[in-house]
C-alpha cells in the first residue's frame, strides 16, 4: 500500500468515524445521564435519513434545511416518547427501560414501512459538496471532508455544553446523584427530558448526514445500533471523548478492514471491542461501575 | 405452586401433549413442535434472568450456535444424529463458557450490552462465513434421519427432548446451586461474605443457559430443515426476552406460558397483517406499563385477591 | 490471631485509615470505638476483603488476607455482619441461613440434587439460637428491624467462624433490644469459644462486654488497652469529651 492509498483510506476512515461519532455521541449522552440504553437510537437514525430524503427530494428544500428538519423531527418525537412513556419507567429496573426502547424500535420501524414503503432511496451529495478537493497528496470527495469537519465541531460543542455551562453542570450532577439534585430544587425530570431530546436529535442529524453516503432501506436501523454500542463500549460508557476515540477506532478498523480483509470488515469492530474489553473492561476512558 | 401440584400439572400437560397427534391435525402438530422449542429456549434464558438476575440481550447467539452446529454436522459432515446433537449442545455450552467468562465480569446494564455485542459477533460470523453457514442465504437442506422425517415422529422427538430439558432445568433451578443463584441475585455482597464466588456462580448459570438454548436451536434447525442468520439477530434475542417477561421471570414455569402465548399470538397475527412487530411492540408496552411481573404475576395477584374474598 | 501492620487506605486523596498497627488476641472480645467518621467501618472492610489497603499488611493466623476476595476470607474462619442490614430480603428467613450453610459446605455448585432438603436441622438450630424459629417461613425482608439483625448474626454464625466481626450490632435498636442482643452475642461467643471484634457506638455496651478496646480517631489509633486504661486515657477523654462528649460513658 503506497502512502497515497494509505492516506486516502485514512481519510475515508475518518469520514466514517466522524459520521458515526455524531450518532453514537447521542446514544452515549443518553446513557451517561439517564442510564438507559436506547435501542431506539438506530430507528431514530433511520428516521433522520428518511426525513432528509422527504424534505430535500420530495419537497425540494435545501440540504441544510433537511438536516435541521431531521434533527428537529427527532427532537419532537423524542420529546413525546419521553414525556408520555419513558418517564414512567425511570424508577424501574434497567431491563424494563431497555425493553421499552425495544418496543419503540418495533413500533417505529413498522411506522417507517407504512410511511416510506420498502423501496430503496438515495439522497445524493448536496449541491455545494458534489465535487472533490485536491488536498495536495490525494483528491477527496468534498462531502466526506465536510463530515470530517462536522464531527470535531459537534464534539467540541458538546464538550463546551456539558463541561462549561451551568446546564452542563446540572447534567453532570444528575449522572452522579439524582436524589441530591432533586433535593437541591433542580428539576431533574426537565434535565432528563432535555438530554433525551438532545441525544435523539443527534441520531436524527447523524442519519441525515449519513444519507448522502448510503442507500436508504428499511432495516438500516438494525446494524447501526450495534455499531454505536461498539463505539460507546470501546470508549467507555457515558464518556464523551471515549466515544470520539471509539468512533475513530471503528472508522479506521472498518475502512482498512475493507482493504485488507474484504468481506470481514464488519466483524473486525467486534474483535477490536473484545480486545479493548480484555485489557480494560470499562472501555478506553471509562471507569469501573463502583458503587452502582 | 408446591412441588406436588406442579408435578401433577406437569404430568397432565405432558399426557395431553403426548396425545395431541391423535387429534389428527398436521397443523396442530407443527404448531406444537415450534411452541415446545420456544418454551425450552425461553426457559433456558430465565436461568440467567429470573434466577441469576442477569439480563442477557444476546441469548439468540447460543440458539444459533446449537442450530448451525447441529445442521452443519448432520449435513456437511454426515454425522449421525446421536453424535451431532450432543456435539452441538456441548459446543453451545463451550461457546457460552468462553463468552460468559467475559460477560460475568460486568453486571447489570453493562452485562446486557456485552451479551448483545457478543451475540452480534456471532451473527456477523454466521453472515460472513458463507462457505460454512451459507451466509444470508441460510443453511438449507439439512439432512434429518429418516426416522424423524415425518411431522409426528419429529414432534415426539421434540417432546421428549424438551420435556427432559425442562425437567433438568427444573432440577438445576431447585438445587443448592439454584438457591444460591437467587441469593446472589438478591444480595451479591452478602453472598460473597458467606463464602460464595459470585462471579463463578453466575458464570455457571451462563453456561447452563447457553447449553439449553443450544439444544433448542438444534431442534429448531432440524424442524425447519434450515438455519438462517435472522435466528442469531438481536431482535430474536429480544423476542425470547419478551417471552420470559410476558410469562413472568420470577416463576419457573412463567416463561413456558410466555413462549406459548407469544408464539401463538404471532402465528395468529400473521394471518391478518404483516405488521407483527407493531403488535409485539404494543404487547410489550402493555406489559411494561401494567404487568411488570408478567402473566404468572398476574395469576398470582388474582389468586391472592381470590383468597382474600 | 489477627495482625494488622502499617495499613493505610485513602479515598481520592482523603486518608480514611492512616498507618494502623493492631493486633487481636484469640478469645478476646475486642471493641473498636471512635467518633463518627473515625474510620471504623473502613477498618472493618479492610479486614474482610471488602476493601484493599493501599499499603500495609493484614494477617490472620499467619496468612496474609489483605485484598483477598471475601469468599476466601470467610473460608479461613472469619465471618462478619454489616452496619446496615445485609440479608436476602426476598428469601425466607430459613433460606437466608440455609444458603450460608450450603456455601460453607461448598455445595453451591451442586446442580443436580434438590437444594431444599439440605442442612435443615442445622438451619433450624441456628434459628432457634437467635430465637427466630417461629418466623422461619416468612420473608426475611418483612421481619422487624431487630430480628433482621439477629438473622444477620445467624448467617454469620452459619459460616462456623473462629473470628466474628460485628459492625455496629445494635445500631438502630431500642435500649431493650440492645440489651437483649448483647446478652445473646455474649452467650454465643462464650459457648462457641469465638473471638469477637466489634464496633459499637453505645458505650454502655462496649464497656459491658469488651475486655479490650481500641480507639480510632481521624483514621489513627489513639489508644488500645483494657477498658479501664482506655477510660482513663487523657487523649481519649480529650477526643470524646473535648469535641462533643456524645455517647461517652
Amino acid at each position: 500500500m503506497t502512502l497515497t492509498v494509505f492516506a486516502l483510506n485514512a481519510l475515508y476512515g475518518l469520514a466514517l468515524a466522524m459520521n458515526m461519532f455524531v450518532i453514537a455521541s447521542g446514544l452515549n449522552l443518553i446513557f451517561g445521564v439517564l442510564r438507559v440504553i436506547n435501542f431506539a437510537h438506530g430507528v431514530f437514525y433511520m428516521f433522520g435519513a428518511y426525513l432528509i430524503y422527504t424534505v430535500t427530494k420530495l419537497w425540494g428544500f435545501s440540504f441544510p434545511v433537511g438536516v435541521l428538519a431531521a434533527g428537529l423531527g427527532l427532537a419532537i418525537i423524542a420529546f413525546f416518547i419521553e414525556r408520555l412513556l419513558l418517564r414512567r419507567l425511570y424508577g424501574q429496573e434497567h431491563l424494563m427501560q431497555l425493553l421499552f426502547t425495544f418496543a419503540i424500535v418495533l413500533l417505529m420501524s413498522d411506522a417507517a414501512k407504512m410511511l416510506w414503503g420498502t423501496d430503496q432511496y438515495t439522497v445524493g451529495y448536496p449541491p455545494a459538496f458534489t465535487g472533490a478537493v485536491n488536498l495536495g497528496f490525494v483528491v477527496f470527495p468534498q462531502y466526506l471532508l465536510f463530515l470530517c469537519v462536522v464531527g470535531p465541531i459537534i464534539a467540541i460543542a458538546m464538550w463546551l455544553l456539558v463541561d462549561r455551562t451551568r446546564w452542563g453542570r446540572v447534567v453532570r450532577a444528575a449522572t452522579q446523584d439524582r436524589e441530591m439534585l432533586a433535593a437541591l430544587g433542580v428539576n431533574v425530570q426537565m434535565v432528563y427530558s432535555a438530554v433525551f431530546v438532545l441525544g435523539s436529535a443527534l441520531a436524527g442529524i447523524g442519519g441525515a448526514l449519513a444519507a448522502p453516503r448510503l442507500a436508504l432501506t428499511p432495516g438500516m436501523d438494525a446494524t447501526i445500533i450495534n455499531e454505536c454500542f461498539i463505539i460507546v463500549i470501546i470508549g467507555g460508557l457515558g464518556h464523551l471523548w471515549g466515544s470520539f476515540l471509539g468512533a475513530l477506532a471503528f472508522g479506521f478498523v472498518v475502512q482498512f478492514g475493507t482493504v485488507w480483509v474484504p468481506n470481514w470488515q464488519d466483524v473486525l469492530p467486534y474483535l477490536l471491542m473484545l480486545t479493548v474489553l480484555l485489557i480494560r473492561p470499562w472501555g478506553l476512558l471509562g471507569r469501573p461501575e463502583a458503587g452502582r | 405452586m408446591s412441588g406436588r401440584v406442579s408435578l401433577a400439572v406437569g404430568i397432565g400437560i405432558l399426557t395431553l401433549l403426548a396425545l395431541l397427534p391423535l387429534a389428527g391435525s398436521r397443523y396442530a402438530i407443527d404448531l406444537a413442535t415450534q411452541v415446545l422449542i420456544y418454551c425450552l429456549f425461553a426457559l433456558s434464558l430465565n436461568v440467567l434472568i429470573g434466577y441469576a438476575g442477569n439480563v442477557s440481550f444476546g441469548h439468540a447467539a447460543y440458539f444459533a450456535i446449537g442450530g448451525y452446529a447441529c445442521a452443519i454436522l448432520l449435513t456437511t459432515y454426515n454425522w449421525t444424529l446421536a453424535l451431532a446433537l450432543p456435539a452441538a449442545v456441548v459446543l453451545s455450552g463451550v461457546m457460552a463458557a468462553v463468552i460468559g467468562y467475559f460477560c460475568v465480569r460486568l453486571t447489570q446494564i453493562y452485562f446486557a450490552m456485552l451479551t448483545l455485542a457478543f451475540a452480534m459477533l456471532v451473527w456477523g460470523v454466521a453472515f460472513k462465513w458463507r462457505e460454512v453457514t451459507g451466509g444470508d442465504d441460510g443453511l438449507t437442506g439439512i439432512k434429518v434421519p429418516t426416522l424423524l422425517g415425518n411431522a409426528t415422529s419429529y414432534y415426539y422427538f421434540t417432546l421428549v427432548m424438551v420435556a427432559s430439558g425442562v425437567a433438568l432445568l427444573w432440577l438445576i433451578c431447585h438445587s443448592a446451586f439454584g438457591l444460591m443463584l437467587v441469593a446472589v441475585r438478591e444480595n451479591a455482597v452478602r453472598a460473597g461474605f458467606v463464602g460464595v464466588e459470585t462471579r463463578r456462580l453466575r458464570w455457571v448459570a451462563f453456561i447452563v443457559a447457553g447449553t439449553f438454548a443450544g439444544l433448542a436451536g438444534a431442534l429448531f434447525g432440524m424442524y425447519h430443515r434450515g438455519m438462517y442468520i435472522e435466528n442469531a439477530f438481536w431482535t430474536e434475542s429480544a423476542q425470547v426476552l419478551i417471552m420470559v417477561l410476558l410469562g413472568g421471570m420470577y416463576s419457573f414455569f412463567g416463561p413456558l406460558i410466555g413462549a406459548t402465548v407469544l408464539y401463538l399470538l404471532q402465528v395468529a397475527t400473521n394471518q391478518f397483517t404483516q405488521y407483527w412487530p407493531t403488535v409485539l411492540g404494543l404487547i410489550l408496552l402493555v406489559i411494561l406499563m401494567f404487568l411488570p411481573d408478567g402473566l404468572a404475576g398476574l395469576a398470582a395477584r388474582f389468586r391472592r385477591a381470590g383468597g382474600r374474598n | 490471631m489477627l495482625k494488622v501492620a502499617g495499613v493505610t487506605k485513602t479515598f481520592e486523596g482523603f486518608v480514611a485509615i492512616r498507618d494502623v498497627h493492631f493486633s487481636l488476641e484469640a478469645n478476646s472480645r475486642h471493641a473498636i470505638i471512635g467518633p463518627n467518621g473515625a474510620g471504623k467501618t473502613t477498618f472493618f472492610n479492610l479486614l474482610t476483603g471488602h476493601l484493599t489497603p493501599d499499603s500495609g499488611s493484614v494477617e490472620f493466623e499467619g496468612q496474609s488476607i489483605a485484598g483477598r476476595p471475601p469468599h476466601r476470607i470467610v473460608r479461613l474462619g472469619i465471618a462478619r455482619s454489616f452496619q446496615r442490614i445485609n440479608i436476602y430480603p426476598r428469601l425466607s428467613v430459613f433460606e437466608n441461613v440455609q444458603v450460608a450453610l450450603i456455601a460453607r459446605e461448598r455445595r453451591h455448585f451442586s446442580l443436580f440434587r434438590l437444594g431444599r432438603p439440605l442442612y435443615r436441622e442445622e438451619t433450624q438450630e441456628l434459628l432457634e439460637l437467635v430465637s427466630l424459629a417461629d418466623e422461619a417461613a416468612g420473608n426475611a425482608g418483612e421481619l422487624a428491624y431487630g430480628k433482621q439483625k439477629q438473622l444477620e448474626l445467624a448467617i454469620a454464625l452459619a459460616a462456623r467462624p473462629r473470628l466474628l466481626l460485628l459492625d455496629e450490632p445494635t445500631a438502630g435498636m431500642s435500649p431493650q433490644e440492645t440489651a437483649e442482643a448483647m446478652r445473646l452475642i455474649d452467650q454465643i461467643t462464650q459457648a462457641r469459644g469465638l473471638t469477637l471484634l466489634f464496633t459499637e457506638h453505645d458505650m454502655g455496651v462496649v464497656f459491658g462486654i469488651a475486655n479490650r478496646i481500641t480507639v480510632l480517631h481521624h483514621g489513627e489509633i489513639i489508644a488500645t488497652g483494657a477498658p479501664d486504661e482506655v477510660r482513663n486515657n487523657a487523649e481519649v477523654r480529650r477526643v470524646y469529651l473535648g469535641t462533643d462528649g456524645h455517647g461517652a460513658a
